[in-house]
């Protein structure tokens, strides 16, 4: 009974920080699927959205919603200028050139965020308070609630976005198919920018989230969740959408076993052998499968 | 009168030479044929056409306008729309969505629910399949798919790149007779094709493209009668 307690605590603590993974791992896997671009500087777009966050909670003094709001927008945008300034010149480039270009995107935001925003980490606010639920035995937290909700929320707008409007429909006619979307009259260079815009503030939401739960935030935070999220992303299956979420929310389950019932140290060893592992056995992903073509 | 004129065009695929000097007109209600050998340089004359290839020199002129350079995703609002080669139908979204990206330029609901009616009444298969994956149908229903979609964005001059590929005799048959039908309601038609006797055969007027140039040009009938033209493309 003991044992059954804790694995089911673990899962909701797992399913938390999953959720926080899958926020991030969309933005890799969308931005993926459209210019075939690992975007090394992902997870430091979602340092950006923490402080931009932080800043809105602390600064301007405002609840967290509309900070939250505002940091997805201003992200949103931070990650079109990066698209627009760093990546679109390279866009007919060999892959590996983008590719190091983006690492070096990642560095710069880091460092010019330490530049800004000084290396010490930075309390986050409480802005929830010191809220918990107790469901039969269970604990869920108010920064869960909130990480739960917002999550649900954003991934059905997201669902709706690129199901059921014209942008959503020219974004996954365009990752499949760039040229063949144009012939339909699909502007591809704004879609690609449409899809940097919406991964960033995914990637925002995720930024600010984690500010609430773990309290802390620091210029370098977006280093470990962004290759996580990436670990998410294959293994989900880079490219397709439910493949993120579920990806992000197994590698939090797992990571949060490991951390329970193992030992915490053994917590980051555990998501890079689910990459190898997943990158031996089935390197589509589990939502991947070998696209042929019908004559 | 003259819909679409091609004015001494070169097109480079990096260092290969691939359109050496072409020259074409289509006029309007044409159906205009440019047929020849596999490498000849078809696809990438439509592939100009359609802005996805940029002409080095020459210039490309649709109802007067010049349209050489402009990205294809403008030139589809100028009027011109592409089946391309093999298809290229968006296999993971539904037939309906495919159509519906057809029509992307497009903001007239009535229009855009009119000409799927129109769709349909043609390809009644697509109907049928209309909540299915795409990349679930037939070689012969995804041909189908593809000309209803570019049916969809409602243009004047519609181009075909080889319809006939990797598709049974009577399935072709039925495809030309398509074509004949879509240009006899309004629209102008040029078409690539490797089967030149089937094109020949629907084609006002054709071209005979050879390693990047225009070699023979003229009445599609005559061509088809042309003794040269029967022993190196019409298989004796």
């Amino acid at each position: 009974m003991d044992f059954v307690h804790q694995l089911i605590q673990q899962l909701i603590n797992g399913v938390s920080l999953g959720s926080i993974y899958a926020l991030i791992a969309l933005g890799y896997t969308m931005i993926y699927g459209i210019i075939k671009l690992i975007n090394f500087a992902h997870g430091d777009i979602y340092m950006v959205g923490a402080y931009l966050g932080f800043f809105g909670v602390t600064a301007a003094g405002l609840p967290i919603l509309p900070a939250l709001l505002i940091s997805m927008f201003v992200t949103g945008l931070l990650g079109m200028v990066v698209e627009k300034l760093a990546y679109k010149p390279l866009r007919h480039a060999p892959r590996i050139s983008i590719l190091i270009t983006a690492i070096g995107v990642s560095f710069f935001l880091e460092y010019t965020g330490m530049y800004f925003v000084t290396p010490t980490p930075r309390t986050f606010p409480d802005v929830i308070g010191n809220i918990s639920f107790n469901a039969g035995g269970f604990i869920i937290n108010g920064q869960q609630v909130l990480i739960f909700a917002i999550t649900i929320i954003l991934m059905a707008l997201l669902t709706y976005i690129v199901q059921k409007t014209k942008l959503g429909k020219a974004m996954r006619a365009a990752s499949f198919d760039t040229e063949t979307a144009q012939l339909m009259g699909i502007d591809a260079d704004r879609v690609i920018s449409m899809t940097f815009f919406i991964g960033s503030s995914l990637a925002a939401a995720a930024g600010v989230l984690v500010g609430v739960y773990y309290n802390t935030i620091d210029p370098l935070m977006g280093i470990m969740p962004g290759l996580k999220a990436f670990v998410a992303a294959v293994l989900g299956g880079i490219g397709i959408l439910p493949g993120a979420v579920v990806g992000g929310i197994i590698l939090g389950v797992i990571e949060a076993l490991v951390a329970g019932f193992l030992s915490s140290t053994f917590r980051d060893a555990a998501a890079f052998a689910i990459l190898i592992l997943v990158l031996l056995i089935k390197p589509t992903g589990l939502f991947g499968k070998n696209t042929h073509e019908k004559v | 009168m003259s819909m679409l004129e091609i004015n001494d065009i070169n097109v480079y695929y990096g260092a290969i030479h691939a359109i050496k000097g072409v020259s074409l007109n289509v006029n309007e209600g044409e159906i205009v044929t440019l047929i020849g050998a596999n490498g000849a340089g078809k696809s990438t004359t439509l592939r100009t056409i359609s802005g996805l290839l940029k002409p080095k020199t020459g210039t490309i002129k649709f109802l007067d306008k010049d349209i050489a350079g402009m990205p294809a995703n403008k030139i589809v609002r100028e009027g011109i729309s592409q089946v391309p080669e093999g298809r290229k139908i968006f296999a993971e979204m539904t037939v309906m969505e495919n159509l519906e990206l057809g029509a992307f330029i497009r903001e007239d609901k009535d229009g855009i629910a009119q000409d799927l009616k129109m769709v349909f009444g043609r390809f009644p298969r697509l109907e049928e399949r209309k909540l299915q994956m795409a990349g679930t149908l037939s070689g012969g229903e995804q041909q189908m798919l593809a000309m209803g979609r570019a049916l969809m964005s409602r243009p004047k001059l519609l181009l075909l790149d080889e319809p006939s590929m990797g598709l049974a005799p009577l399935l072709i048959k039925e495809i030309f007779n398509i074509i004949v039908d879509i240009n006899q309601t309004g629209t102008t038609v040029l078409l690539v094709e490797q089967n030149a006797n089937m094109a020949l055969s629907i084609a006002n007027r054709a071209y005979v493209l050879e390693t990047g140039r225009i070699t023979i040009s003229g009445d599609a009938k005559k061509l088809a009668a042309s003794e040269d033209i029967r022993k190196a493309y019409l298989g004796g």
